[in-house]
């Protein structure tokens, strides 16, 4: 409409910042404190919400989210919890290997895909290991609020429960932690039985955590759209693929290691997205015309559009056979 | 102050002008010689200097009469102002990012002091200077929408955020194209917009909805919608439809030029930070079709765009039955001219009207 | 047969669907008139809904109460009128927790307004099944003077608390329970078209 049209940047837009603390927690999870590099304040966010953390590792650039686990209300840092997996694809090595504090990252601004219901008359969190995060920034943003809410918390092991200590001290009658190795386990039918109407439940951690909450809370009779879920997928592997990229007049290889998404961007082809992992729906893109097979992992788009074969989320999904995109 | 306020009426002796400035900067929407619809979304990151593009939220001469206005409305329907009580946390939301905008885009203008949660606010147009807690609605005295959305031009609709999903929880609709806030809240994002006719069809909604889900914090966008308005009255409201509609009928080839305004909105749309809500700003902006005139391009476009429009529009935008007076006026300034792209005015080197 | 098809129109007008027995904590069951038929139906395709059910059931003249009784509900009231049995909704709602399954059917007017209470309590309009049964008439809210005028069945309607002429809009308010009606003459006063019924 007017005369100089502005285009949104990919990603939305970056907060410079400087690594201000490095806390080792346990053996797998380590805590990144970040300030601004400007010394001005953090825009507040809500909780739940994550940024997309970005990694030099030397030519590659790695862009990662991590949920915001910091207080909401403390806008002079953010914080993030990243447990190391060994056998991921490199990010949260790069991040307990290489950076130390005082590094210099870029960090995009908050985007939030798992907000709570402020509607609702409590609220249940139920998380599987490092799926807690989330509910630190909640819980803070919460006990603002005066609000009403309980945490179950399934933890490996004693010495693996990330947060425990400081969660049990601060709201002993709220939080309720259980450890596999003692043979423990979240009550979850006993715990939906009785709680009052316009309870939501949110559940973040593994996938097969995730599909029980929703499964138990749906046979007994719970609205699914009180049942509130995080999973951040992340690329899997899978075999070598070749893209043409129609509007660029690219043509361009993916990688086993590497998702589809990267490979544009490695092309230096800008392409839209934010949360990297299958839920936001950014990075949509029209294919223009496809040899072979889908391997659709998002959470976007329906099953009829994954069936249609006119769209795909690079972000998450793969193809088997050539393609060519509107990109 | 750099700005002369006017004082003028939007009712009962319509004293509402423009000033040559205002209509300079007068945010025509249209950018070629037809409309239809189209999602039409732009960053809403400042823009050239002096248009209302410029700032977050315009503030122009019509600033205090329009408040004036507003209370006037709100004296008499209290309704025109509602939060569903989830919404008060996006209402502070709200407060916070028109307090910190205005005082930064206007200094001369207002003033905001923050002490953590200690704050002053300054609104010397409208003499305001209150002290408050932020986050606590016993310091104000309305709720944080409410007050803020009393001091600030256009309405407010305060969006939730659930389900990948927008839902009309809040706002404060004083200015509207004939829409009922209390009859519409609640609402989600197709409902709401239910009774516009073709849009559903074309999936505008569909794709509409898909960008406001995605807009980020720090990354603002806005886009125009445009109306017909006879006499420059702001609160066109149904609930009021029995008592202005009549208005429509008062046009004649004599008065037209003068009664017969464009009303243009500009929305916007930011991110709010706590709450995750959306908030959709509708600025309303009134221009005469005879001060329209005094551009060339603009009077030979919208004579194009107004005979041109479709039926189900010209309906549903309430003017089928003025169309015929409104292309008899219209035609005198169109010579048949080309007119170049874009909405600027661009008088200096337009062809003036051949006679 | 009770069930009414109606045309398909705009996106904020309520698509009605058929009852059908869900997992659930507890039952309840709100309905008037010809709705009877829709509980009939939908406890006959599950034998143990009813042991859980409580049904509110306002007759407005037709004659179901003793078939519904039959189906042997743990509960079982038979209202006046929908504004008698409203505290008792409420109170049901009140009290009742999460997987509580809520079935509406019957008129628009009635469906409307007891969907509303439950959403008051908490439980989302999506997971509220509703069937419409009986009359079409329809419950208006007058946009000029707020005043709900119910069993309109005309277009226009004469608004029964300020008197205005008014246009039945397919527009609907799930917060008011209403459709909207607007001021048909307000450019040309007086010249209101004869009345029509409503879907003729």
């Amino acid at each position: 409409m007017s005369a100089a049209p502005q285009k949104a940047k990919p990603g939305g837009q970056q907060i410079p910042v400087v690594v201000s603390a490095v806390v080792p927690l346990n053996d797998l999870v380590t805590r990144f404190e970040f300030q601004r590099r400007d010394g001005g304040l953090f825009p507040p966010f809500s909780g739940g919400a994550h940024t997309v953390v970005e990694m030099k590792d030397g030519d590659l650039t790695r862009l990662n989210p991590y949920s915001l686990m910091s207080d909401p209300a403390d806008s002079s840092t953010y914080a993030i919890s990243v447990r190391r997996e060994d056998d991921g694809r490199g990010g949260s090595l790069f991040m307990h290997r290489n950076v130390t504090q005082g590094d210099e990252m870029m960090i995009s601004y908050p985007v939030n895909l798992f907000s709570l219901d402020l509607r609702a008359k409590k609220h249940m969190f139920f998380a599987g290991g490092i799926g807690i995060t989330p509910f630190m920034a909640m819980i803070a943003q919460l006990e603002q609020s005066n609000g009403n809410w309980e945490l179950h918390y399934a933890c490996r092991t004693e010495s693996l429960g990330t947060y425990v200590d400081v969660l049990s001290y601060k709201y002993p009658n709220k939080v309720h932690v259980y450890y596999d190795d003692q043979k423990q386990a979240i009550p979850l039918e006993d715990l939906l039985d009785g709680q009052p109407l316009g309870t939501n439940a949110y559940v973040c951690g593994p996938k097969g955590m995730i599909d029980w909450v929703h499964a138990t809370a749906q046979a007994a009779g719970w609205p699914d759209a009180q049942v509130h879920s995080e999973e951040f997928l992340k690329p899997e592997p899978g075999k070598e693929f070749e893209v043409r990229l129609c509007k660029s007049d690219k043509t361009i290889t993916v990688g086993e290691n590497e998702s589809l998404l990267e490979a544009i961007e490695r092309a230096g082809v800008e392409a839209p997205f934010l949360c990297r992992g299958g839920a936001c729906g950014q990075c949509e893109t029209d294919v223009v015309k496809a040899d072979g097979e889908f391997v659709h992992r998002d959470h976007w788009l329906d099953d009829e559009q994954h069936a249609s074969g006119e769209k795909i989320m690079p972000c998450v999904s793969r193809f088997l056979g050539t393609l060519e995109l509107d990109r | 102050m750099t700005i002369q306020f006017n004082d003028e009426t939007f009712r009962d002796d319509y004293s509402f002008r423009n000033s040559d400035w205002a209509i300079k900067r007068f945010p025509f929407p249209f950018h070629e010689d037809s409309y239809m619809y189209a999602v039409n979304m732009e960053q809403h990151r400042g823009g050239p200097e002096g248009s209302v593009y410029e700032k977050r939220f315009d503030v122009d001469e019509h600033y205090v009469s329009e408040m004036r206005d507003r209370a006037m409305v709100l004296a008499d329907d209290p309704l025109r102002c509602q939060s569903l009580p989830h919404m008060t946390l996006a209402g502070w939301d709200l407060l916070e990012l028109i307090m910190v905008s205005k005082s930064e885009d206007y200094p001369d203008l207002f003033e905001l002091h923050r002490d953590g949660n200690q704050w002053r606010w300054i609104n010397k147009p409208l003499g305001i200077d209150d002290s408050f807690t932020f986050l606590d609605e016993t310091t104000l005295p309305y709720g944080p929408m409410e007050y803020i959305t009393r001091q600030t031009q256009g309405d407010f609709c305060v969006l939730d955020q659930r389900d990948d999903m927008l839902w009309m929880d809040a706002g404060m609709v004083t200015t509207q194209a004939d829409w009922s806030l209390d009859f519409d809240i609640g609402m989600n994002f197709f409902e709401w917009h239910a009774p516009v006719p073709l849009a559903h069809e074309k999936g505008i909604f569909v794709r509409a909805l898909k960008f406001l889900l995605n807009i980020q914090q720090g990354a603002p966008a806005r886009r125009l919608n445009w109306t017909m308005t006879v006499n420059p009255l702001l609160d066109t409201s149904p609930e009021n439809y029995h008592k202005w509609g009549i208005q429509k009928t008062t046009l004649t080839p004599e008065n037209i030029g003068s009664k017969q305004h464009l009303r243009v909105e500009l929305q916007t749309f930011f991110r709010l930070p706590r709450s995750n809500a959306l908030v959709f700003p509708i600025r309303c902006y009134l221009c005469s079709f005879q001060d329209l005139m005094t551009m060339p391009k603009w009077g030979r476009r919208l004579h194009r765009v107004v005979r041109d429009l479709p039926e189900e529009l010209a309906t549903y935008k309430g003017f089928i039955d003025n169309r015929p007076m409104m292309l008899d006026y219209l035609s005198q300034f169109d010579d048949g001219q080309p007119t170049s792209p874009g909405v600027w005015p661009d008088f200096e080197t337009e062809p003036p009207l051949k006679t | 047969m009770s069930k009414f098809q109606f045309p398909e129109s705009i996106k904020s007008r309520p698509v009605y669907g058929t009852l059908e027995p869900r997992p659930g904590k507890a039952h309840l069951f709100v309905a008037d008139a010809e709705g009877a038929e829709a509980i009939i139906e939908v406890a006959a395709r599950d034998a143990g809904l009813m042991a859980k059910a409580h049904i509110i059931y306002i007759p407005k003249g037709a004659d179901f109460a003793d078939k519904l009784h039959a189906l042997n509900p743990a509960q079982f009231y038979e209202g006046p009128t929908y504004a008698a049995s409203v505290q008792r909704l409420r109170h049901v709602l009140e009290n009742a927790h999460q997987g509580l399954q809520v079935y509406l059917t019957g008129t628009e007017g009635l469906m409307g307004q007891a969907q509303n209470e439950a959403m008051q309590a908490g439980i989302p309009h999506t997971a509220i099944q509703t069937e419409h049964r009986g009359s079409v008439a329809r419950r208006m809210q007058c946009v000029h003077c707020k005043g709900i005028t119910e069993d309109v069945m005309t277009d226009p309607f004469v608004c029964s608390h300020c008197g205005l002429n008014l246009f039945v809009r397919d527009h609907y308010s799930r917060r008011l329970a209403a459709y909207q009606g607007v001021c048909i003459d307000a450019e040309d006063p007086g010249n209101v078209p004869e009345p029509v019924e409503l879907y003729k």
